[in-house]
């Protein structure tokens, strides 16, 4: 089966008869059509972000804005500890999740393509076999622990769960990727009087890099987006994280939604994840059909 | 599958380490053990533990048995959560693919602007279903959202709709929010489905005279079958786990109608403090996701068998 991207570089097909052409142009037309059906919500959303709050009220219709306006983001100020607090909570979950994700991943993969050792290929198993478990079914004992170490209640309590759940996936794939460094590379460096630590650090870790940057894309996209175990183990609102944030704007203060400022937690939320899709979407499909493949 | 290289090392396939550094793989792995130990395996362990006691949030837990379970079996509340979740499951997995089928073979032409358009399709996959869910309650929203607005327009209604104040419309909301944020997982997957077709299979079948309509449904189908039933497989499984959606969308209303089976576990022991109660939903949840993978496993392992 070949790799589906999204951007496979297949170039044009042969010259085409003059009648394909209308074809081509009816084809293109509805793919224009329902690329915007797709990208209306995305667009409304970050558009109706830069109104002035009156504009975002009156007159959703409107796809550019009149008057560019920041205001709606200041307004988002009076939720909680203010908007860029929310914005360093969420950064600060999935740049922990990322660095966490990747100091016990990389290793463990590692460990599991290089080294031969007993109970290997169980303890393998096992870890795959992880995944079939949804972490929604084990959240109250999960809540109890958390508690028992003193971590409820803290982004870095959050970070370990996030972490735990995103290690399978994760050393998956890294051993997927160390298995791909050609043997006959290390042989020869070792040959050349190479420690095991050199052979990691200077051979196949920067070989296996792609698959690095695969995991820690999906731990980040992954913890940014999180929403249930956030909703549980944050109670303090000083430590929401953005999508905890925005259904307590949703909710409203008294009763009254401010639509202009959750539109800009809105943006605030998504765009990063775009951008990061934008950036690296070879390595998202790639990842995301080994992860269900397995 | 993947470009992903598939070299898995076999026996004769010598590991890079001698003797000495055999005990260097185990501690590589130790703390990533240590991880899935503390918080994968014991609070897995936990749930049955806890499902067997009165646990309230503080106090002592009171071991009961199997009472928790008894009075499950007869919790009205929780059965309607489950054929809710059913429901919703069978809904928006066949809409998913209504939707992303067409899209797969609109992108699956050999166009440079069909790469655009699987980027631009599956771009809400990125999104959170926290921030997607906010982002469908403002264009749902009477007061100034987009479809009450284009609703009113074009005439269709007097006035705007407020679907999440009954139950049909609320779910349809949620489906389309849903479709919209995934069809492009389902259409990347059954893209990976359609291009394992090789064109001479295709080409073979054109020469023997058959046409475009039965070509697709007697060569292209079937050869897709392991795609389908990945995307089939993922959905389900998504599907019954839902709860981000209906918590900011519908926040399980009208009169608790759209409370999933998550939605259910949650308000159990994080609003109601009934942990063991909790547990004991729990299990049942994981008993019924366990037996719909191992149904799913058997069809594909039968299906194996037949080639």
């Amino acid at each position: 089966m070949t790799d589906a991207t999204l951007n496979d570089d297949a170039g044009e097909l042969n010259p085409v008869p003059a009648t394909d052409y209308l074809w081509r142009a009816i084809y293109i037309i509805a793919g224009f059509f329902i690329a915007a059906i797709f990208l209306m919500p995305i667009v409304w959303s970050i558009s109706n972000s830069f109104k002035l709050p009156a504009e975002t009220l009156s007159n959703p219709a409107r796809l550019i804005p009149e008057n560019f306006s920041l205001q709606n983001y200041r307004n988002l100020d009076t939720v909680g500890d203010g908007v860029l607090s929310f914005v360093g909570n969420s950064l600060y979950l999935a740049v922990g999740t990322v660095v966490v994700t990747l100091l016990i991943s990389v290793p463990a993969g590692y460990g599991f393509s290089k080294f031969r050792f007993p109970g290997q290929n169980v303890l393998f198993i096992a870890i795959l076999a992880t995944m079939m478990i949804p972490f929604q079914s084990i959240l109250t004992p999960l809540f109890l622990i958390l508690v028992k170490l003193r971590l409820a209640n803290t982004l870095n309590g959050l970070v370990l769960v996030y972490v735990t759940f995103q290690l399978p996936f994760s050393i998956f794939m890294m051993r997927n990727a160390f298995d791909a460094v050609p043997k006959a590379l290390i042989e020869s460096a070792r040959i050349d009087g190479a420690s095991q630590w050199s052979l990691m650090r200077r051979i196949t870790l920067p070989l296996a890099l792609p698959g690095v940057a695969t995991v820690a894309m999906f731990a980040f996209l992954n913890s940014w987006n999180e929403f249930l175990a956030a909703l549980i183990f944050l109670s303090q609102e000083e430590k929401f994280s953005l999508p905890v944030m925005l259904v307590n704007v949703t909710t409203g203060i008294r009763g009254l939604i401010d639509w202009g400022a959750l539109q800009a937690g809105i943006t605030l939320t998504m765009v990063p994840c775009i951008l990061l899709f934008l950036a690296l979407q070879r390595y998202y499909v790639r990842g995301l059909v080994a992860g269900a493949v397995k | 599958m993947t470009d992903l290289p598939e070299h898995r090392p076999s026996a004769e396939d010598e590991p890079i380490s001698r003797e000495p550094y055999q005990w260097l793989g185990l501690t590589l792995i130790t703390p990533s053990l240590l991880f899935i130990s503390l918080l994968f395996l014991l609070p897995l362990g936990m749930t049955v533990w806890m499902s067997l006691h009165s646990w309230p949030l503080l106090g002592t837990p009171r071991f009961i048995g199997g009472e928790n379970f008894v009075e499950l079996f007869g919790d009205g509340r929780f059965w309607r959560s489950i054929r809710f979740t059913v429901l919703y499951t069978v809904l928006v997995t066949s809409a998913l693919f209504l939707v992303a089928f067409p899209l797969a073979l609109l992108v699956d032409k050999p166009l440079r602007i069909a790469g655009l358009f699987r980027t631009i399709y599956f771009m809400p996959v990125v999104i959170g279903f926290g921030a997607a869910a906010t982002l469908w309650t403002w264009l749902l929203n009477p007061d100034n959202g987009v479809f009450a607005e284009l609703l009113l327009r074009a005439g269709i209604v007097d006035s705007a709709p407020r679907p999440t104040e009954s139950f049909w419309p609320a779910l349809l909301v949620v489906i389309l929010m849903v479709v919209w944020k995934q069809a492009g997982f389902t259409m990347v997957i059954l893209l990976t489905g359609l291009q394992s077709v090789s064109d001479d299979v295709i080409e073979a079948a054109k020469i023997d005279g058959a046409g475009p309509i039965s070509r697709f449904f007697r060569v292209t189908l079937p050869l897709m079958r392991n795609a389908i039933i990945l995307a089939l497989v993922l959905n389900v499984t998504w599907s019954m786990l839902a709860f981000d959606q209906f918590f900011v969308i519908t926040q399980g209303g009208p009169r608790n109608s759209t409370v999933t089976a998550v939605f259910s576990i949650y308000l159990e022991s994080f609003s109601s403090y009934r942990l063991g109660y909790g547990s004991a939903m729990s299990m049942v949840l994981l008993i019924i996701l366990v037996a719909i993978s191992a149904t799913q496993m058997a069809i594909l392992n039968f299906r194996n068998t037949q080639e």
